[in-house]
């Protein structure tokens, strides 16, 4: 029975996949596409060569912090919608203490700047852990709303306090970037840099924390049954304070690593970082499992990616991309429906007086 | 119908999980009219043959014939069709919808698209006459009794045309009253033809309402026999494969000093209004003070103040001299509380998570379970082994999800962890409820081990048999508080029944000695 369900869990996120990219074909198809040319040409623009593959690493790089973040607040049973806000502000704040202590060595700098911007992105996740602990008010509604008062705020300062009312502000000091030149060298100059080590060391980190902690214990305990973990004399306040905490920091991270690594500084945004909702769909395909995150966040790296060749070299519009990327996601999404599909399958023989 | 009468024939029913055969060749035969008993120790495979018969499961192997014609029973709705009703023993209800709603939901009848709740509420009401089932169809699911959400799961069934009805422990979470009430309602159900399948682990209620029995033991069918020729004796030594005692042997109890004591409490319920009302009671190393009552008269809400689940507004609680009230859990439990909830599902245990993380939930954060914050996956292992060894929990491995145990073996993994730690208090609520008699007569004996060796148990429970045999003192809850404390010695079935309904001891004595025509003995 256990290896039935083991199985069932990588079948269904394949199979939602399966699904997606049928879709996205069948969408190519209708509009007068060629969708085998289509995902050649992702696949490709994807993993065809060293510079992409470093690409689509890079794209994957904080899609793995955001998702670990949303999966382990969702594991004590919160939906933190807030990564998006949380990883906003661990960017900004890491990149404004960055450049602000530019006299500190580059290597401690950059430590000190990814603690920051963790810190950042804790505390906000924690506003929301406070509020439902003590208050019981929705983490959703609390976090959604965390989300619009991170992009304002952070819009006004990178405005009027980071920079003098310019768009973006200055780069961060060359010694405390995340991008290394080996790393560069070693994939044609692609923007991969060091978060991707960073992030696999989270990963496992998380595991390990979840699986072989007692505070993981307690997560997942409080997280299946309130009120049997409170019987067991587990605080359940604690623990959303404690698992909020700890998603935040990872979401944080998850934006540190644009400051640090991608773009090595912030600019204002047009709306809320796509790597916050991104985060959610690759926590939920991976089932939150870190091990399924990193595949996930893999995939969705090279969907990105390998959507930019698609109107290249296939002459798929870009539209028409963002439509299949969505449809893949949509299935995605639709996990939970496939998982009662694939748990009927065995049910689905004929029934009735024979 | 052809030559035989039977409704419903399963034939060499197998079901594996895994490599485990929870139901192993079994034969069942429910004539038509009757009502058929199913009986069997915990996780001898009940549930699961009722399952297969219900279509929430497949069996590996076997026949189903009804009326005599094969078929594949492959959803509960098939079920439905064929005229199969289960009601299990957690009621499937919405707490926020009606009784009429509830019986409706998923078969509503509708006039063109718009929901008929006229004709829904009539056909209720003609079913619920017919078969002394009372409810009032406009109230809601959360302000009901649990009996009462019973009749309404017997009222889906009967709305959805059922003709062959399940019941799955109906009577474990109902009142003496109530369960007579469910009796009364099966006549009433076989009177009109329909047939029944009961599960139940009281042997007196197989006496009293069954007219056949079919007995299992660890997956095979052992015998079907007629209720009216076969004693209970019989029937539990059949069950269990040996003879089993019913009386608890018991040596005299040697109270010491006050363990657990309890000053004027009060605590409120869920609503706001008062469920204990200023009580106090003491229980000392040494016995076994059982609390009898009648569901919902504060029993629940005093060990919830008592274990910190619950607030408790005013009055004391010490445990072993400290003052623990409005303590956390945690705090209680350290200072000597082993506790076994009412509630296995909802308090008891995680059920997803697996049984070894279940044994270890109360102890996982010291050594050697863990260390500095590290779980210690093979101590864990191991303990959860010595419990399952020790206390015979049934289970297929330790790695299973405490969900794929049997409602018996959960309770029995449960007692496993709270005896283990040899808390100076045990409380233990309903810690029979849904246990076979061998497993009975087990718990029995540890609650009273645990007192010999000079533990203080405090005992909830609403079978007055088992308040009788296992306490020492009885104390008697009516309205949030303590209106008698009796002796086993000295009181009787009637006398307490009389308690729990708001007598006062004296008036009690005086009615009982007046039916049993005695002369007044002296109250102590
Ligand atoms: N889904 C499952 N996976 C694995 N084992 C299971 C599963 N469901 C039941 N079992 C096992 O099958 C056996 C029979 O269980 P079942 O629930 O039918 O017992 P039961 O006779 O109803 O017992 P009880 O009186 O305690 O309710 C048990 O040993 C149980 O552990
Ligand atoms: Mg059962």
């Amino acid at each position: 029975m256990n290896n039935k369900s083991k199985l069932d869990n990588i079948l269904v996120p394949v199979f939602s996949v399966i699904l997606g990219l049928l879709l996205g074909a069948l969408i190519m198809l209708v509009f007068g596409y060629n969708p085998v040319a289509g995902y050649q040409a992702m696949v490709q623009g994807a993993f065809g060569s060293s510079f992409y593959i470093g690409e689509t690493l890079r794209q994957a790089t904080p899609l793995i912090f955001t998702a670990l973040g949303f999966s382990v607040a969702y594991t004590a049973g919160f939906f933190n919608i807030g990564v998006a806000g949380q990883a906003l502000l661990g960017w900004l704040f890491s990149v404004w203490f960055a450049l602000s202590f530019p006299e500190i060595p580059g290597i401690i700098l950059l430590f000190i700047s990814l603690i920051v911007g963790a810190l950042a992105g804790a505390l906000w996740a924690g506003i929301a852990g406070f509020l439902r602990a003590y208050f019981n008010t929705s983490e959703v509604i609390v976090t959604i709303m965390l989300n619009y008062t991170a992009l304002y705020t952070a819009n006004y300062l990178i405005r009027n306090v980071l920079s003098e009312s310019s768009d973006t502000t200055a780069r961060i000091p060359e010694g405390a970037s995340l991008r290394w030149a080996w790393l560069s060298d070693l994939t044609s100059n692609s923007t991969l840099h060091g978060g991707i080590f960073l992030a696999l060391i989270m990963a496992v980190v998380v595991w390990i924390f979840m699986k072989k902690t007692t505070a993981g214990f307690e997560i997942r305990a409080v997280g299946l049954n309130p009120f049997a973990s409170k019987y067991a004399g587990m605080s359940t306040k604690r623990n959303i304070i404690i698992s909020m905490l700890i998603s935040g920091s990872l979401a944080g991270l998850g934006g540190a690593m644009e400051g640090m690594g991608t773009f090595q500084n912030i600019f204002v945004q047009g709306g809320i970082p796509s790597i916050g909702f991104d985060g959610i769909a690759v926590a939920l395909l991976g089932l939150g499992n870190p091990v399924g995150i990193l595949f996930s966040a893999l995939l969705f790296g090279a969907l990105k990616i390998g959507g930019n060749s698609m109107p290249l070299v296939a002459d798929v519009p870009t539209e028409v991309v963002d439509i299949v990327i969505a449809s893949i996601i949509f299935f995605v999404g639709a996990n939970y429906l496939i998982r009662m599909v694939v748990d009927k399958r065995a049910k689905l023989n004929k029934g009735g007086v024979k | 119908m052809s030559e035989t009468n039977f409704v419903i024939e399963m034939k060499g029913i197998t079901k594996e999980f895994g490599t485990f055969k929870a139901n192993d060749n079994i034969n069942l035969q429910l004539k038509k009219g009757e009502i058929h008993a199913l009986l069997g120790e915990n996780g001898a495979g009940k549930s699961t043959l009722m399952n297969i018969l219900s279509g929430l499961l497949e069996p590996t192997s076997g026949k189903i014939l009804i009326d005599g014609k094969e078929v594949t029973i492959n959803s509960p709705g098939m079920a439905n069709k064929l005229g199969i009703g289960m009601v299990h023993q957690h009621f499937m209800l919405v707490k926020k919808f009606t009784v009429t709603e509830n019986i409706i939901l998923g078969s509503e009848p509708n006039k063109a698209g718009v929901l008929d709740q006229k004709t829904a509420q009539q056909s209720i009401k003609e079913l619920s006459e017919k078969y002394g089932l009372l409810v009032n169809p406009a109230s809601k699911i959360e302000s009901i009794s649990v009996g009462m959400e019973q009749r309404v799961e017997i009222l889906k069934t009967l709305y959805r045309g059922a003709e062959i009805l399940i019941f799955d422990e109906p009577t474990a979470v109902l009142t003496p009253q109530e369960i007579n009430e469910l009796m009364q309602i099966m006549k009433a159900l076989t009177n009109e033809g329909k047939s029944i399948i009961l599960i139940t682990h009281k042997l007196d209620e197989i006496k009293e309402v069954a007219d056949r029995c079919t007995v299992i033991r660890r997956g095979k069918s052992i015998d079907t026999v007629n209720v009216s020729t076969t004693s209970q004796q019989e029937l539990a030594d059949m069950m269990v494969g040996r003879s089993v005692s019913f009386k608890t042997e018991k040596k005299e109890a040697y109270p010491k000093e006050v363990v657990l004591s309890v000053e004027n409490i009060v605590v409120k319920e869920g609503r706001g209004l008062e469920a204990v009302k200023s009580l106090s009671l003491e229980v000392r190393a040494g016995e076994i003070l059982g609390i009898a009552g009648i569901d919902g008269n504060g029993q629940s809400e005093l060990i919830q103040a008592i274990t910190g689940l619950t607030k408790t507004e005013s009055g004391k609680i010490k445990l072993n001299g400290k003052e623990i009230q409005n303590n956390t859990p945690r705090n209680i439990t350290e200072n000597g509380l082993g506790h076994i909830p009412e509630d296995r599902h909802k308090y008891g245990l995680i059920l997803p998570m697996s049984l070894e993380e279940n044994i270890a939930i109360q102890t996982y954060y010291k050594k050697p379970l863990s260390n500095k914050g590290f779980l210690n996956p093979k101590e864990i292992k191991e303990y959860a082994k010595k419990l399952i060894e020790e206390f015979d929990v049934r289970t297929q491995s330790e790695t299973v999800p405490a969900s794929a145990l049997s409602g018996g073996n959960q309770q029995k993994a449960i007692i496993a962890r709270e005896i283990d730690r040899n808390p100076s208090l045990l409380i233990a609520a309903q810690p029979t409820r849904g246990l076979d008699v061998g497993a009975i007569e087990y718990i029995h004996k540890r609650l009273i081990e645990q007192r010999d060796n000079g533990k203080a148990v405090l005992l909830m429970s609403f079978e007055l048999d088992e308040i009788l045999n296992v306490s020492d003192r009885i104390a008697v809850m009516y309205e949030g508080n303590i209106v008698a404390i009796v002796e086993p010695k000295e009181t009787t079935q009637q006398e307490l029944g009389l308690l729990m309904a708001g007598s006062s001891l004296e008036k009690a004595r005086a009615a009982v000695e007046k039916e049993l025509g005695k002369e007044p003995t002296h109250v102590e």
